[in-house]
């Protein structure tokens, strides 16, 4: 048996431990420990996406128990995707801590790669109560990440997420707690297979369960009633570390994704569950982080207001169902994830570059370097309003036409089109702003190249997605293909059909 | 038995969901701590109430208490433990820089984002 699907969560789980037990022997050491992990993962996410590239489905069960009792890691080729596009981006999000963020507090590399591991799990288990692990996992990380050696700011941004998020676990415990007692499974693929044959008298409580969990992944998400926490959150965080959390995000929408489409097709209790509103709200979400764009003040908040709608697109994609807007949705996910995640390290950048001012969208003095970040900035804002030639068209073309079919196309459409207008203004009054309207003498250049080559990978992946347009396509299509034909996923993880006597208790 | 449960879990859940509600950290722990403690007996109530089926599978043993909840509570209460525990550090934190335990610590000192 392949030991690959288990590979993404136990390297960077190993060399968390690792590093806590070498915390004193010096940053260096910790510094190549961490990149050498990502490194390996970067190479074990490869070697998974090319394992499983010809549709076969790779299933790691733990301590070999068989799936609805033991714990299983299932690796298709939605969840290799996910992974492969987790490390790529964690690279250069290591690459640009390494400048000195690692070194304001303990245990930075640590906890990185803790938030690594709970990532990879996430996207790779087949459990929901391991799920739940590993959100708890990606969780506790995140929560040390953000508030890493900073002050009122990142307290008060923290604060609040925090708590979001474990009355967010509560929920996720409840949602888990009823779907046992009525269902007696958590695995996924064994859901499947039970839920179309749920007594009608259980119908109700399964649904009121399935909805709590959907809940929790929209509140991952930031879907509009629960996304106020998202701008405050990531524009206090520090810049590689907002990078990284502009993954954070997917979990939710990817973790939802996955769960409508294996197990409520054919269930009553599945039926309609996300329908007519989940679409609705995403288009209010789209709304509200164009609006916030405007709003913003700060590049670093532009950018988390880009989350925002990269989350209600994807959103409302997931809400329409179909294999066509899954596809689109899998395009857009990666370039969306890359572009805002090269904004976070841009507006780190120019707030290294500016002085006093950081990256607040004031006038100030002109900045040492403006040429190269401001070329890396339009290739980036290019991408991110979705102008052709960059990869942002591409997918929001795909999107167009993939997603949003019947009465809902007008909304959609309009939805989307005037966010990217509005994207575009947006990021051109900032670009005035920072690079075009200074005119004062340049302040003193921070040490190092005027565009780290962090940034530069990221601002370099829009245009190589939009170079491999088509072997992107074409491996998201036969994930969203692999994906909606559910049955092989069910039948690898489970068998031929669950033969589990099954005890219904009173 | 039952009606028992349901009332503590609930009566647990909304007062916790009321202290959530408020604008002070150390409120907001207790509600959060409440909150636990009412979906861990959710949970538990998953694997049914009784006090009768042994817990093992013995010879001769009309039924099995479900062993899966218990273990899935006992993961809860330990993830919720360590949570509670980073909370109670980073509400002192706040407490400390900000100087009360508003949950809207005050504004941090202007400058940054003001226009000149």
């Amino acid at each position: 048996m392949t030991h690959l699907p288990f590979l993404p969560f136990l390297l960077p789980f190993a060399a968390a431990g690792l590093l806590l037990l070498l915390e004193g022997r010096g940053l260096a050491l910790a510094r190549g420990l961490s990149l050498a992990a990502v490194l390996a993962g970067l190479l074990g996410a490869v070697a998974l996406t090319a394992a499983v590239s010809g549709g076969e489905i790779l299933v790691y069960r733990l301590g070999n128990w068989p799936a609805p009792f033991g714990i299983v890691f299932v690796a298709d080729r939605l969840a290799a995707l996910m992974v492969l596009l987790l490390f790529a981006l964690a690279l250069p999000a290591l690459l640009a801590a390494l400048r000195g963020l690692d070194a304001r507090g303990p245990h930075f590399h640590a906890l990185f790669q803790l938030q690594l591991a709970g990532i990879a799990g996430a996207f790779l288990t087949g459990d929901l109560f391991n799920l739940f692990v590993c959100f708890e996992i990606l969780l506790i990380a995140s929560y040390a990440l953000l508030l890493h050696g900073g002050g009122l700011e990142q307290t008060r941004g923290g604060l609040a997420y925090v708590v979001l998020n474990l009355a967010g676990s509560a929920l996720f415990l409840a949602g888990l707690g009823l779907l046992y007692g009525t269902m007696g499974t958590l695995t996924l693929a064994d859901l499947a297979f039970e839920l179309p044959v749920v007594p009608p008298a259980d119908v109700p409580l399964v649904r009121v369960a399935l909805m709590t969990i959907a809940l929790v992944f929209l509140l991952k998400a930031a879907l509009l009633p629960m996304a106020f926490w998202l701008p405050h959150a990531y524009a206090a965080a520090g810049a590689p570390v907002a990078a990284l959390f502009a993954i954070l995000t997917k979990v939710g929408v990817v973790a939802l994704l996955r769960l409508s489409v294996i197990a409520f097709p054919d269930a009553p209790a599945g039926a309609s569950l996300l329908w007519p509103w989940l679409p609705v709200l995403a288009l209010a979400t789209v709304a509200l982080g164009t609006v916030s764009a405007l709003a913003a003040r700060r590049l670093a908040a532009v950018a988390a207001s880009l989350v925002l709608v990269s989350s209600g697109t994807l959103l409302f994609a997931v809400a329409d169902g179909g294999e066509a807007a899954t596809a689109a949705a899998l395009v857009y996910l990666p370039h969306s994830t890359l572009v805002t995640a090269g904004l976070f390290l841009l507006s780190g950048a120019v707030a290294a570059a500016r002085g006093a001012p950081g990256d607040g969208l004031v006038r100030g003095p002109a900045m040492a370097g403006a040429l190269p970040l401001g070329l890396a900035f339009a290739v980036l804002a290019l991408a991110a309003s979705g102008m052709p030639p960059l990869s942002g068209f591409l997918a929001k073309l795909m999107l167009l036409q993939g997603a949003g079919s019947g009465g809902w196309q007008v909304a959609w459409w309009t939805a989307l089109l005037v966010s990217g207008l509005v994207t575009a203004l947006v990021l051109a009054r900032t670009a005035s702003l920072l690079f075009w309207e200074p005119r004062e003498a340049a302040a003193a250049a921070p040490p190092g190249p005027a565009v780290p080559p962090a940034l530069l990978m990221l601002v370099l992946a829009s245009p190589a997605l939009a170079l491999a347009a088509s072997p992107v396509a074409g491996h998201a299509g036969a994930a969203a293909q692999q994906l909606h034909a559910r049955i092989p996923y069910m039948v690898a993880v489970m068998g031929m059909g669950p033969d589990v006597p099954r005890e219904r208790r009173p | 038995m039952e009606l028992l449960l349901a009332l503590a879990i609930g009566i647990l859940a909304g007062c916790g969901v009321w202290l959530l509600l408020a604008s002070r950290t150390f409120a907001i722990l207790l509600g959060l701590a409440l909150l636990g403690h009412a979906v861990n007996l959710l949970i538990l109530a998953g694997g049914r109430i009784g006090a009768k089926a042994p817990p093992l599978a013995l010879p001769g043993a009309a039924g099995l208490a479900d062993p899966l909840p218990q273990a899935l509570v006992l993961t809860a209460i330990v993830i919720g433990f360590g949570m509670s525990a980073f909370l109670v550090a980073l509400a002192l934190k706040g407490m400390g820089e900000g100087g009360s335990d508003a949950v809207d610590l005050p504004d941090a000192p202007p400058g940054r984002e003001e226009e000149p």
